[in-house]
Formats: structure tokens, C-alpha cells, sequence
């Protein structure tokens, strides 16, 4: 919307935006910082975070919602296949998800498209199929991942999906269908059934639009449907003349992921580059009692002995900062960054996502990773 | 006023240690949203003050806006000090995960360094409260809290040096962690001091830069008035928060500990002495607003990291619990509370009367009430 707004605007906003950077005014909201002031009028102006806000909210299947997202300035784009870190305050806490885009990397205003699968235990999502409203005002961090197409394009690309899993490969078919692909792309996806299969239609159209592109789909609980049951390396020759020399490109559920790498191992061929989705929810939690503790900025893990996180931290050789280690004092505060914890003294259990733990009154239930 | 506080065996404490987790727990199960609204509303308030205040001040020609911008932005300052920054640094919203309520990152409108205060305010002085020669906020290293601090003729001066700490107390909390006080004991000592003292000198320009050369100067022929408007806002902060700190742990009654006597507590004796050790103050919701809810200081010290708007609503079951094991609850109005506190720093700045040898019947008395390390807690 604003993109196609004339450049004297551009300009005004550039000069608005020099001044939001400018030292002086940094000095005048010193400690607590011009967004801190500004992001209370309007958020999406803030100079250092990356937000968005929600341009449109559509429903494709019962169990996903499809966001449009309109990114402020602070948003260096990204690389179709990489993820990104949506963040939604939910009761309060703020929570953040990993999604992977589904739009071109070409998207001429912009926008990132994001679609969310729910699923029983997802917070994010069901909150984001619930409640996401056009201006809606969401939190992202800038894309990563190696999970993409490489320069310059490969000849042959084979993009295999399953489920939610469809959304990078999704980004990388109509990343290369407008920069006018003339290699061959084969598409295969497979979903439990037709109603909950995404991006149906368009597939449909731009199948029939590129002579290069075939795609297929498969249903694991229907029959009769274009390819029958789980992945097989037959349904290949569906999609694709020789997947031997196709660069391949799998996201999917686990499953999926390895009766793929059985296949390639089989022909003798190199690993496909593959991304799963499991939500870090369910990553963890088959509460394991032994586990192991990692201590991600310092490269170390340690088997877990059960002793609060503090004290097996000291044990691997760490010194962390600390000060009562009673869980009143807050000097120990950490970054657990994966794995969920038990408070000593109250029984709390955390959740498992990202969020401040005293360690010195957390225990870790199985595997944990912490920031130190 | 000052009650004995009971002996309670190790089997009551315990018991009393379980209620007070319990009022806790609640509390934890309960948070979510109210609180992250009422949080967030409030600094909404303290930025809208703030930018208000500044405002004002660019016409302090105008007598009227002169007044209410130095009000507005005093009043910024005492909410941004106390019921944001103070509580924020705690770790009281942690549990939100929103990097912009993070208590370890989280930086305040005042000379002390954030980092700073989270070691010697909620390490030290949280976790030692009220054990002299532990806890350093009994007199700051400079005043006469205690009776059995001994007494030096330095300390005639007691009540100037509380006067000047109270004018300049901002900077008093900024060299607060240097312990200067205390000789520097090795070469490690003096080069973490001399990090601290680095720290302190950054934050110290920062805000010093903003209220008395910048906001002045680009007010162009204001500048005294706004110079002097800034420095009125920091005095009545500064007053404001030693008045409200001094009277959570120094009013009449509240009781000294020894570290022998704090020595491998229990979760209930720690209870028990945050409890005895603190004191609060009666008023109306924007009184505790104001005081950052220290006005709570008793519930503050149980549960220094529960949001500290919900100290008011849990207060009832916190005295009902006391109540039932006998313990007195330290509490009154302000001016009350604060005439106690300047008594005792007037009394304290004299010698012990002759005769009774460093220290008077009553503190003795209170001292044997206490009880004694009950070692055989495991």
C-alpha cells in the first residue's frame, strides 16, 4: 500500500527516519531509547526491531491461517525456504515461533506470507488462526537458514513436502516460476487429505502455466486420489524425468524426511537438503529424566545430573553470575533457549520455548539448552 | 510498640515457610494479562509524563508551565524509578519473555547503572536484608542504623549526612556498590572497582548530558529555567524514594539480625526474617503507585519477584498468616513511619547513654526475644 506511495512522501519519511536515528534525539531518550517512546504511537516505526503488521487474514483449510504481512524498514528481506521468528503476546506472554515464508522472494510490495498449520498443542498457532485480524501488529526476526535454491539456479529442482512443510517449498516453486524458470520442476507434496491440502488452486494454475513444472499430490488417508499413501519412490516419475540429478529440496515430517533419505541412500545418491517443522514444543516433551544439558554459547554439554542448572553449569566449568542461589535475587537470570525446567522450590514446571530462568532454583526436565 | 517476636519452633516455621509458598503460588498460577496491562499502562503513564514535562519546560518562561512541567517530569522520574524500574529489575515480568520488560536488561532514569543495583539491591541487600555488616543499605556505609553498630564521634553528623544522602540520593545508590567503605583488598578488587566506577561515570554522563546541558540548550533563552526545573524534578525524586526506602526497614521496631543468626536458614526462617526485618506504609492507591508499591515492603521482601501490584491484594492473607503465629506486623502512615526514621537517626548520631555499655535495655531485650539460630533445622 504505502510502497506505491509517491517518492516526495519517500523522501519526507527518509528525513523522519534520519531523525529518529540522529545521536542528539538518542541522547535526549537516553536510558531507555527513542523506540521505547516511539513504538507507544506507532509501532511499526521503531528503528531496531523488526515488526509487521497484519494486511490480510485468509482461512485456506480448517487447520491454518494464511497472513499477509507487511514488514516496517527495519526488515532486510530474505531467500525463499529461509524461516523466520513470529512473535505474539499471548496472555501476556510474549511468544515466538519459527514459520517459514511462503511468498517469492521477488513479492513486488514487500509482504511476507506466512501460513500457519495449527496443531493441538500449538499456542502460536491456534492463537494466530483465532485471533489474526487485519492490523495486527506482530514481532519477526530476521530470516535465516541454509534451506535454499543456491545462485545460480540449479537445472532440475525436485521440492518434496508433507503437511505444513509445503510452506518453503512453496516460497522456492514461486520464487522460480516468476524469475520465468526454464528447468524442469517437479512438485510433490503430500497431505493427509484433499481438505486439508494447502495451496490446492494455485498449484492447479501454475502447473498449467509453466510448461516445466508437474506437479502431484498425495493423500495419506484418502484412496483413489492422484497418488495413493505415504511417499514412495515410485510417485517420483509423476513429478520429475530423473531425480538423480535434481537438486532436492524435502520439508516435512520426520517420517517423510527419512523415508526420503532411505530412498536417495538406496539409488547411492548424496543427502537431499531437507528442514523439519516439529514445533519445539513437542521437540522435548517426552520428559526424559537423564538428558543432557547444553551450554549453546559456550559449546559444552554435559549429561544431566539433576542438580539445578547452576550448580551443573560450575560442574562443566562455567562460572555464570549468581548471587543468593535461592531464586530471590534474579543475578543468575539466563537465556534457556530450548528444554523445559522444574523450580526447585515451588514444583513450576516451564514451558518449553524460549524465556528468562533463575538457575539456580531449576531443575531441567530431560534435555535442555541453555544461553551461557 | 515493639512486640517480642515469638520463639516458633522449627516445626511452626516450617509450616508458616509452606503458607507464605502457598499465598505465592496463587499468585504465580494467576498471572497473565491484567498484570502486563497494568505494567504497560503504566509506563505509558511515566513516557506521557515525561514527554509532557519536557514539553512544559520549553515555555518555563510561564511561570504555570514551569510548575507543571517540573511536576510532571518529578513525577516521571518517581514512577520510571520506582514502580517500573525498581520492579522490572527484580525479574518481577520475566515471565512475559518480553525483551522490553526483561529485568536483566532493563535501564532506569537514574546515576545508577542497572547492573549495578541488580547485584547490590537484589543479591546484597534482598538476600541479607537486615543482617548488619551484610546488608549495606543500614546507612548506606555513611550513616548510624543500628545500635549495635558501634558508636565513632563521626557519627554526630548522622542526621547532615542522612539530609545530604537524601538530597544527592541518586548518586548515593550510584556508588552504592562500590562498598567504599571497605578498604579495596587485592589488586582484583581494585580493578573491579575500577569497572564499576566506569560504569557509573557512562551512566552518570548520559543522564547528566540529557537534564543539565541538552533539554537546557535547546530551550534556548529557558536555559536556567529548564537547568533548574530538571534539577528540581531529580531533588523531589531523590526525596521521594530515600523518604519511601528508609521507612521500609528503619522505622521503630523493625529488627537487626547477625549473620550467625542467618546462617543456613530454611526457606521459613528466611521467611520469618524478611517479616520482621521490614515495615510498610498505609495510603491510597496513588500513594502505592508512587511508592512502587514499597509501601508493601513486607509482602516486597516475601516475594520480591511477584509483580509488585499484586502486594496490596495478597496483603490480607499475609497478615492473617502473621497474625496467627503471633508475629508483629510493622505498619502505620507515612508520617509516622518517618518521624520514627528521624528519631532513630537523631538518637543514633549520639553516644550510648553511660553505663550501658553500646547498647540500651530495650535492644537487649529484643535481642534475647529473637530467636536464636534454630540449628537443628536441617
Amino acid at each position: 500500500m504505502e510502497s506505491k506511495t509517491p517518492r516526495t512522501t519517500t523522501s519526507s519519511r527518509g528525513f523522519g527516519r534520519r531523525l529518529l536515528r540522529s545521536s542528539l534525539l538518542e541522547a535526549l531518550a537516553y536510558p531507555h531509547g527513542v523506540d521505547r517512546y516511539v513504538e507507544l504511537v506507532r509501532p511499526l516505526l521503531v528503528q531496531r526491531d523488526v515488526r509487521a503488521e497484519v494486511t490480510a487474514v485468509r482461512h485456506q483449510t480448517p487447520k491454518s491461517v494464511t497472513l499477509t504481512l507487511r514488514p516496517n524498514e527495519n526488515w532486510r528481506g530474505l531467500r525463499a525456504g529461509q524461516s523466520v521468528g513470529l512473535s505474539v503476546d499471548i496472555d501476556g506472554v510474549h511468544l515466538t515461533r519459527p514459520y517459514s515464508p511462503a511468498g517469492s522472494e521477488h513479492s513486488s510490495d514487500g509482504a511476507l506470507e506466512l501460513t500457519v498449520s495449527t496443531h493441538p498443542e500449538g499456542k502460536v498457532s491456534r492463537h494466530l488462526r483465532d485471533h489474526a485480524r487485519p492490523g495486527m501488529i506482530v514481532g519477526l526476526t530476521q530470516a535465516e537458514g541454509d534451506f535454499v535454491l543456491g545462485e545460480p539456479r540449479p537445472e532440475r529442482v525436485l521440492l518434496i513436502s508433507g503437511g505444513s512443510g509445503i510452506t518453503p517449498v512453496m516460497a522456492m516453486l514461486r520464487t522460480l516460476c516468476d524469475e520465468g524458470f526454464a528447468g524442469e520442476v517437479g512438485f510433490l507434496n503430500y497431505a493427509r487429505s484433499y481438505e486439508l491440502a494447502l495451496y490446492s488452486a494455485e498449484l492447479g494454475e501454475l502447473a498449467d502455466r509453466h510448461e516445466g513444472l508437474r506437479v502431484a499430490r498425495g493423500f495419506t488417508r484418502a484412496r483413489g486420489l492422484e497418488l495413493a499413501g505415504r511417499f514412495r519412490r515410485e510417485h517420483l516419475s509423476a513429478v520429475i524425468s530423473e531425480h538423480a540429478s535434481a537438486a532436492t529440496f524435502v520439508c516435512g515430517p520426520p517420517a517423510l524426511i527419512d523415508s526420503v533419505r532411505a530412498a536417495w541412500a538406496k539409488d547411492g545418491l548424496p543427502e537431499p537438503a531437507v528442514a523439519t517443522f516439529t514445533p519445539p514444543a513437542l521437540r522435548f516433551d517426552t520428559a526424559c529424566v537423564e538428558g543432557s544439558i547444553c551450554f549453546a554459547a559456550s559449546g559444552r554439554k554435559v549429561a544431566n545430573s539433576g542438580l539445578p542448572l547452576l550448580e551443573q553449569a560450575e560442574d562443566a566449568g562455567l562460572a555464570p553470575e549468581h548471587g543468593c542461589r535461592m531464586g530471590i535475587c534474579n543475578t543468575c537470570s539466563c537465556r534457556k533457549m530450548a528444554g523445559s525446567v522444574r523450580n526447585v522450590f515451588t514444583g513450576e514446571t516451564s514451558t518449553a520455548g524460549e524465556e528468562q530462568i533463575r538457575i539456580c532454583v531449576s531443575v531441567p526436565i530431560g534435555e535442555v539448552v541453555l544461553d551461557l | 510498640m515493639s512486640t517480642a517476636p515469638p520463639d516458633l519452633t522449627p516445626a511452626q516455621l516450617e509450616a508458616f515457610g509452606q503458607e507464605l509458598d502457598a499465598i505465592r503460588a496463587r499468585v504465580v498460577a494467576d498471572l497473565g494479562r491484567r498484570d502486563v496491562d497494568y505494567i504497560n499502562k503504566v509506563i505509558r503513564a511515566q513516557r506521557g509524563l515525561e514527554v509532557a514535562g519536557r514539553g512544559l519546560l520549553f515555555c518555563a518562561f510561564l511561570p504555570a508551565a514551569w510548575i507543571g512541567g517540573t511536576a510532571a517530569l518529578s513525577l516521571s522520574k518517581i514512577l520510571d524509578n520506582m514502580e517500573i524500574g525498581h520492579n522490572l529489575m527484580h525479574g518481577q515480568y520475566d515471565w512475559t519473555g518480553d525483551p522490553r520488560l526483561d529485568g536483566k536488561t532493563f535501564e532506569w532514569d537514574t546515576a545508577c547503572p542497572g547492573d549495578q543495583w541488580r547485584h547490590s539491591h537484589n543479591y546484597m541487600h534482598h538476600t541479607h536484608t537486615n543482617i548488619l555488616g551484610k546488608d549495606r543499605d543500614i546507612g548506606y556505609g555513611m550513616l548510624r542504623m543500628s545500635e549495635d553498630e558501634p558508636w565513632r564521634p563521626y557519627y554526630l553528623g548522622n542526621p547532615l549526612y542522612a539530609a545530604l544522602l537524601a538530597t544527592f540520593f541518586q548518586y548515593g545508590v550510584a556508588m552504592h556498590d562500590l562498598e567504599t567503605e571497605r578498604l579495596a583488598a587485592d589488586e582484583a578488587a581494585l580493578a573491579a572497582r575500577r569497572d564499576k566506577l566506569r560504569d557509573i561515570w557512562r551512566k552518570v554522563r548520559g543522564q547528566t548530558l540529557k537534564d543539565y546541558v541538552l533539554f537546557p540548550l535547546l530551550s534556548g533563552p529557558s536555559f536556567p529555567l529548564v537547568l533548574a526545573g530538571n534539577a528540581t524534578a531529580n531533588l523531589a525524586r531523590n526525596l521521594w524514594a530515600f523518604t519511601i526506602i528508609f521507612c521500609g526497614h528503619f522505622p521503630e521496631g523493625v529488627q537487626e539480625f547477625t549473620e550467625e543468626e542467618a546462617e543456613d536458614e530454611t526457606r521459613g526462617e528466611w521467611y520469618y526474617r524478611q517479616m520482621l526485618g521490614s515495615a510498610n506504609l498505609t495510603g491510597g492507591k496513588l500513594f502505592h503507585i508512587l511508592a512502587g508499591n514499597l509501601s508493601y515492603q513486607i509482602e516486597h521482601h516475601l516475594f520480591p519477584d511477584l509483580p509488585a501490584h499484586r502486594y496490596g491484594e495478597i496483603s490480607d492473607a499475609v497478615r492473617e498468616v502473621r497474625d496467627r503465629y503471633g508475629i508483629p506486623y510493622n505498619t502505620g502512615p507515612l508520617h509516622k513511619q518517618f518521624g520514627s526514621v528521624v528519631r532513630k537517626i537523631v538518637k543514633l548520631a549520639l553516644p550510648p547513654l553511660p553505663g550501658r555499655s553500646g547498647s540500651e535495655p530495650d535492644a537487649d531485650k529484643a535481642a534475647e526475644a529473637r530467636p536464636r539460630k534454630l540449628a537443628s533445622v536441617a
